[in-house]
């Protein structure tokens, strides 16, 4: 616990700032701390918060992914399109929606790997072509998203029990300590422990962080390079695809809107950063970016409550972005040989 | 006689038409410590690259324990039983111990890694090496060097090797540490692993090994049973050659005022305690091993390390430069030709006269603009001076051959009209008319009144140029040789610290 604290201040100091940020705003909030504002809350973050956890994985190999937004604009257009009809039309939905984003991470990986192009811009070329197919698709925005799935997808866990008959209705015992948990902060959850835990833990997770850390040195140690990277892309698409798949039902539709993919691309990139995740690769992780997107929520959170023009928004955000990165850049001071600075 | 675990016949291995091992036939018994002998390029390195599995030899065979072996990476020959410690080390810094440890292979439960079985393996590994201090959570990066390179030891045993080989392994390790290591090569031994050691340092050749092969020139000169050949007969084996008369005469050794004195310079556990002097119209040589401080003392006085300790005096003024940008415009102007061209020296997609003026800009400015016509009187200045043949100075530096690219850096430097000039193995792998025209033009910038301190991995240099050489070992100098001192013997028995040889 302690090497991880020391090794990982960035990101204890992320969540130190998040939780005080979130405390004032609930306690500014007129109605703050009930079920209703975190509701709320949680339903908006998600999208951007599994965008971020996409990000963090070609950061962490030292690289950025530009087509994180666009991916989950097309998967979204998609999602769109399938999710309704009944319980086996929209569970098939989803899982092409989530394979549509994992094929367009894999097709990323192979591009990098094979066709060795730096990852920024072989990213910058297939977003564009994810916004294209997006267009295709969903020409203008709209769409058929289950109304049941929607509803029980963006409230509480009550709702959820109580839309699918679950759970005595959600009246069961068992699960009344946790009735109150917004549906969306689960899912965020399960994906965590589900896909990101495992990952971690496996060689191919761990040679990911060996690549941003030390290529040469992970190469020397006969790690599976290639294998890796193809695979921390192909987790990317499919983390990015997630938030797509959110963003349709949450909306009710798809929307090819390139100007929200391009926001969301930068932002996820922000939120990685904010949460400590070096962009040199090697340090952090998704569970950093998850708190570094949920700052990055709370600041626009409060331009509704403190009656502050909305103009202001994108330059407060800038400098919150700034400063927390700033903290970042202090080790730069405890190098004795200056030459490592551009190493 | 046991048979040879490891056998390599005619292996041969070219970089961009440079020899680097020509024909060599090389064997290993099994249950033996090897010692890998030989002067900076030698082949050393290449010979257990290849055995290792990082390079493919151009010819040749490899035999292991009878059988040819081919490999394609180290992952391939780690797999084989062939683990190999490499000087830079092959750990990752942002991982932790443990981590490390079981970087290649880790033990796994339902396919996914076994943090706890894991954990239990690297303080059982760490025991072995008596490194219980070092905590398996701990990250990497907040090791001491000495300790990195035990941990480098534990994974390499963790790998169970057959054959073992150790580059420099003990380098930077603690006394204490390398008897630990001792130790252990000598239960493997009783193992049957068979250990290949790359050491510069003799004693422990003498402490641990009981075969050794002596490398020269790309070439297998010698193998032989320890104790079989005096220190003085290792010594002239690993030279063996005819110093060439490749160098411009000498002037009479002569006692000059000091234009730069160093005194008790320490810096991290690089530097322990540098003192010298160096003249004007003097060259100083920097002699000794690879990675004896030699190059952290040319950063440290070029104003690029943080924390140096000691005092310097320059020009008749204390103090050392704070940053490269002062150390070039102080009162008494310092330059330096950096050890890696490539990274630090060049910039090597801007052309030749970009890259010629990039010191100097204060001399070709007029207010804050870059005035065109300076500019390209010194860059032709440059060209002249230093005979860069190249078709245009437009021409991007990436263009010239390495020697020229060498002149370039030396010409930039030039440039900003140094006093001191601190010159980090200039000669590095150009070709040996180039040489010629810079061991001549070190000599004409000395008679001009520079003073020039000189880092040369390659001795014959040092003693064809320098009138004086301090002969750096673990940080310190430990032995100074003027005038008809320099030869080889001298240098090469104070590089190994075994006292004055032959």
């Amino acid at each position: 616990m302690i090497w991880w604290l020391r090794q990982s201040w960035t990101f204890a100091g992320a969540l130190v700032l998040f939780v005080a940020l979130f405390t004032l705003y609930n306690l500014l909030h007129p109605r703050g701390f009930s079920t209703a504002v975190l509701v709320q809350n949680a339903n908006e973050s998600v999208a951007i918060t599994l965008l971020a956890m996409a990000q963090t994985l070609p950061v962490l190999m030292g690289g950025l992914d530009l087509s994180v937004g666009a991916v989950m604009t097309l998967t979204s257009c998609i999602a769109s399109e399938l999710l309704h009809g009944g319980p086996v039309e929209i569970l098939l939905g989803m899982a092409v929606t989530l394979a549509a984003g994992a094929m367009f991470g894999f097709a990323n990986g192979l591009i990098v790997v094979y066709g060795r192009i730096q990852p920024i811009i072989a990213t910058l070329a297939t977003g564009a072509i994810a916004i294209g197919l997006a267009l295709l698709i969903r020409p203008k925005p709209g769409g058929n998203v289950d109304d049941d799935l929607n509803w029980a997808l963006t409230n509480t866990v009550w709702d959820f029990a109580d839309t699918y008959g679950l759970a005595d209705g959600g009246d069961a015992t068992w699960l009344q300590p946790f009735v109150n948990i917004p549906v969306p902060l689960i899912l965020l959850f399960g994906v965590v422990v589900l896909v990101w835990m495992p990952f971690k833990r496996c060689v191919t997770g761990r040679t990911v962080y060996a690549i941003g850390s030390a290529e040469g040195a992970a190469f020397m140690s006969g790690l599976p390079i290639q294998r890796a990277k193809i695979a921390a892309f192909t987790l990317a698409g499919f983390l990015a695809g997630c938030g797509g798949l959110y963003l349709a039902i949450q909306t009710a539709s798809g929307n090819a809107d390139m100007v929200q993919a391009g926001a969301y691309t930068l932002n996820s990139i922000a939120a990685v950063v904010l949460g400590g995740t070096s962009l040199l690769g090697g340090t952090g992780g998704l569970v950093a970016s998850l708190v570094g997107a949920f700052i990055l929520r709370v600041i626009s959170f409060y331009f509704r409550i403190l009656d502050i023009d909305p103009l202001l928004q994108p330059l407060v955000e800038g400098l919150v972005l700034l400063a927390a990165v700033s903290v970042g850049a202090i080790h730069a001071l405890r190098i004795k040989n200056r030459l490592e600075l551009f190493r | 006689m046991t048979a040879p675990i490891v056998e390599l016949t005619g292996i041969s291995k070219h970089f961009a038409g440079i020899r680097a091992l020509e024909g060599v036939d090389f064997a290993a018994r099994a249950g033996s410590i090897h010692a890998i002998l030989g002067e900076n390029g030698a082949g050393k390195s290449t010979l257990i690259k290849i055995i290792a599995g990082v390079l493919r030899p151009d010819r040749g065979e490899i035999r292991l324990a009878g059988a040819p072996v081919s490999f394609a990476s180290p992952a391939q020959a780690g797999a084989a039983g062939i683990v190999c410690m490499f000087q830079e080390l092959s750990l990752i810094p942002d991982l932790t111990v443990a981590d490390n440890i079981s970087i290649a292979d880790p033990p796994r439960r339902f396919g996914l890694i076994d943090r706890r079985a894991q954990h239990r393996r690297a303080e059982e590994l760490l025991a072995r090496v008596r490194c219980e201090d070092v905590d398996p959570r701990a990250p990497l990066s907040s090791l001491s060097l000495s300790r990195r390179q035990m941990v480098e030891i534990a994974k390499a045993l963790g790998r169970v090797p057959r054959v073992l080989i150790l580059d420099e392994a003990t380098s930077a390790l603690t006394a204490k540490d390398v008897q630990t290591v001792y130790d252990l090569l000598g239960l493997l031994k009783a193992d049957g692993v068979t250990s290949l050691f790359i050491s510069h340092r003799m004693h422990e050749v003498e402490a641990l090994c009981d075969t050794l092969s002596v490398f020269r020139n790309g070439r297998h000169v010698e193998t032989f049973a320890k104790g079989s050949r005096s220190d003085a007969d290792i010594v002239r084996l690993m030279i063996g050659r005819e110093v060439e008369a490749l160098f411009p005469p000498k002037p009479a050794p002569r006692l000059r005022d000091p234009l730069v004195t160093v005194r008790d310079l320490g810096w991290e556990d690089r530097l322990r305690g540098v003192s010298l002097n160096l003249g004007r119209g003097e060259i100083l040589g920097l002699g000794g091993l690879d990675g004896q401080g030699q190059k952290e003392l040319m950063l440290a006085l070029f104003g690029v390390l943080r924390g140096v300790e000691g005092k310097v005096e320059i020009g008749g003024r204390q103090g050392m430069a704070s940053s490269p940008a002062s150390a070039k415009a102080g009162h008494t102007r310092i330059a330096l030709v950096p050890e890696d061209r490539k990274t630090e020296g060049l910039m090597l997609s801007l052309s030749i006269a970009d890259n010629l003026v990039a010191a100097a800009y204060d001399r070709i400015c007029t207010g804050p603009l870059i005035d065109t016509a300076k500019a390209a009187k010194l860059v032709e200045e440059g060209m002249i001076a230093l005979r860069i043949k190249a078709g245009s100075p437009q021409d991007a530096v990436s263009t010239l051959s390495g020697g020229n690219q060498q002149k370039v850096v030396i010409a930039k430097w030039l440039a900003v009209g140094p006093e001191v000039i601190l010159l980090n193995d200039p000669t590095r792998g150009i070709d040996v008319g180039t040489k010629q025209e810079i061991y001549r033009l070190m000599r004409e910038l000395a008679d001009q009144g520079k003073a020039i301190l000189f880092y040369s991995s390659d001795y014959a240099e040092l003693i064809g140029c320098c009138d004086r050489v301090a002969v750096l070992y673990d940080g310190r100098v430990i032995r100074e040789l003027t005038g008809e001192e320099i030869t080889e013997e001298a240098l090469v028995s104070a590089s190994l610290n075994i006292g004055q040889a032959a």
